[in-house]
């Protein structure tokens, strides 16, 4: 008994820890008072003034076009390095593909700015963030894929040769559906990270070109306003709701297969 | 001209050949089984017959074509594989469609030949369902069901009975002999089952280690093996180590280790002197109380050591005087008991001179 009270103290703890901070945000968002200091009453209008403030609305246009086409190319990219994983079994391409998951974000930026812009002499702006992004996302997808192959019958994909679909067939009509959730969960997960990220964005942004979190922290330099918490909550609600739908369609996303 | 031809063909893993100088025909409408223990090469062979792997050596020829080169999706070659392989994400008349729409085959054609292979496997009421819907006997009627529907030169079936309940085992064995027959595809069947095989053939290619051991009708393999291999392999047998003392046309003399002479069915082949086993089926030898009356030159004495009840059945382990075991089977027939001996019970065996096989080293 009280090793079960302990127990759930300390799980009760953890949680506390890591969500009263996103909660304290979420609450803050809708106080009525230009201070983030103490409860005065409840308002929406923090969330009206965000639409009338034109760099922010900026930034998130595009954060979401960044997100839309880095997490479309890499979820493409992903799946052809999943399924080659998966059919081949080579050693190196797993470990190419997981590096830039797990490598720290400031290296990965640091290292892609100067990629950018000693090696290819590229102007820091859009393009350069959707290549940073595609990059860190791509390894993702491809555990993803991978991991969706993994308990797969092999004979699937041979039984469809084998009653006559030439390979491009097999792929569209057998494995390409069977993987689906897989493709979409993985896309997901690309478009949660490339919304999401800070660090990596910083470095190859350049000038002239923002996007929300960079927006945010440019902000808060000044001061931590409600706009700031309201921008956060949004981002927020955002990224819970495609984890969620990610782990919808494809379990293995949370079960850590990948 | 025979359908499939396999022609001294070879395959490789690392060093060892998983199928070694391999060559037999099939002809067209036969029911032709590849039997053999796990790794004997009879599923390698099988895989190169549907295009998924190819022959380091040999030839594999349908109607006389040459397949090499061809992948598999142009092979007139159906395949059933041993987990069914359907397709989760269709269902059961969509599984079935599958290889029509693949053969490019018009809409009115899919929609008649799919009802009425559905019809044939009596799976009319399942069209709408999902394989996942299914029990184990509807995924094999299925599968058999996707493997026939565009009507292949030939169906390769790959140990497809292996998952289900020997019941439902023995229903499907009927099914398949009925289908078979009905749709007159030629089929060629790999098993490590040796009763299927029996069962269900026309006739048996028995493998061993990438090699032909024998192949031959149902009734020769299981009455007339060729070697020891094919002897202990199919069914239960008796080897006793023999030396022939002598050949003539009406039997063999052999000399057994501490059994003394015992006749033979006669091997011409066999000179005097030769050396080798008698096989002798458990059913051959007739086991009986001792001191019954008997008129068979091949008579001993021996003592009970075990049995085994199977209902039916009992096979009895009898001890000779002179140390060897034998195992006898007698018909639990007689009415009013259930079986005959008891462990200990002393017993006399014998068998006719024309039973058994001499099988030459």
């Amino acid at each position: 008994m009280p090793a079960r009270f302990w127990l759930w103290t300390a799980a009760l703890g953890v949680y506390a820890f890591l969500y009263v901070p996103l909660a304290v945000v979420v609450l803050f968002s809708f106080n009525d008072s230009a201070l983030n200091a103490a409860w005065v009453g409840f308002t929406p209008r923090w969330y009206g003034k965000l639409l009338h403030n034109p760099d922010m609305l900026h930034a998130a246009g595009n954060s979401l076009l960044i997100a839309v086409i880095s997490s479309t190319l890499a979820t493409i990219l992903g799946t052809m390095a999943g399924i080659a994983m998966h059919r081949y079994r080579p050693r190196l391409l797993p470990f190419l593909a997981i590096t830039p998951v797990a490598m720290p974000e400031i290296l990965l930026g640091v290292s892609l700015l100067l990629f950018f812009r000693q090696a290819l002499d590229l102007t820091l702006g859009f393009v350069s963030i959707v290549i940073a992004h595609i990059t860190f996302s791509i390894g993702f997808v491809a555990l993803i894929i991978r991991a969706r192959l993994a308990g797969m019958d092999e004979s699937l994909f041979e039984a469809a040769r084998d009653l006559g679909a030439s390979p491009w067939e097999t792929f569209r009509r057998v494995t390409l559906p069977l993987i689906l959730p897989g493709v979409v969960a993985g896309f997901l997960m690309s478009f949660t990270l490339s919304i999401d990220d800070f660090v990596i964005t910083f470095f190859t942004a350049g000038v002239g070109v923002s996007t929300l979190p960079l927006q945010i922290y440019s902000m808060i330099k000044v001061a931590v306003t409600p706009e700031v918490n309201a921008v956060s909550t949004l981002l927020m609600a955002l990224t819970l709701t495609l984890i969620a739908l990610a782990s919808r369609v494809a379990p293995e996303v949370l079960k850590g297969e990948a | 001209m025979a359908l499939l031809e396999i022609s001294n063909v070879t395959r490789r893993y690392g060093g060892l050949a998983a199928v070694d100088d391999v060559s037999f025909a099939v002809e067209a409408g036969e029911f032709f089984t590849l039997l053999g223990p796990s790794g004997c090469g009879k599923t390698t062979l099988l895989r190169m017959i549907a295009g998924f792997e190819d022959p380091d050596a040999g030839r594999i020829l349908l109607d006389g074509k040459d397949l090499a080169g061809i992948p598999p999706e142009k092979r007139p070659v159906h395949t059933v594989f041993q987990s069914y392989a359907l397709f989760p994400h269709m269902s059961v008349a969509e599984n079935i469609a599958f290889p029509l729409k693949m053969a490019r085959r018009p809409a009115e054609d899919i929609h008649r030949l799919t009802r009425e292979t559905l019809d044939q496997v009596h799976l009319s009421d399942k069209r709408d369902h999902y394989p996942h819907e299914l029990s184990g006997g509807q995924k094999q009627r299925v599968a058999l069901a996707r493997g026939l529907v565009n009507k292949p030169r030939l169906l390769l079936l790959d140990e497809p009975l292996g998952a289900l309940d020997a019941k439902l085992r023995e229903r499907m064995q009927l099914e398949l002999i009925a289908l078979q027959r009905d749709v007159g595809v030629t089929f060629v069947f790999v098993t490590h089952a040796q009763q299927e095989a029996l069962a269900l053939s026309h006739r048996i290619a028995v493998m061993n280690e990438g090699r032909i051991e024998q192949l031959d009708e149902p009734d020769r393999i299981y009455g007339f093996p060729r070697n020891r291999f094919v002897a202990d392999f199919i069914g239960s047998i008796n080897l006793l180590e023999a030396e022939v003392a002598a050949s003539t046309p009406a039997h063999l003399l052999l000399r057994t280790p501490g059994l003394g002479e015992v006749a033979a069915p006669p091997a011409l082949d066999v000179p005097a002197g030769a050396r080798g086993a008698l096989a002798l089926r458990p059913e051959q030898i007739r086991i009986a109380a001792r001191g019954a009356p008997h008129e068979l030159k091949n008579h001993f004495h021996g003592t009970v050591e075990d049995y085994l009840y199977l209902g039916d059945v009992t096979v009895y382990k009898v001890r000779l005087d002179n140390g060897q075991t034998l195992e006898a089977l007698l018909a639990n027939s007689a009415p009013g008991r259930a079986k005959f001996f008891e462990t200990g019970d002393p017993v006399s065996i014998a068998w006719r001179h024309d039973a058994g096989r001499f099988l030459h080293d």
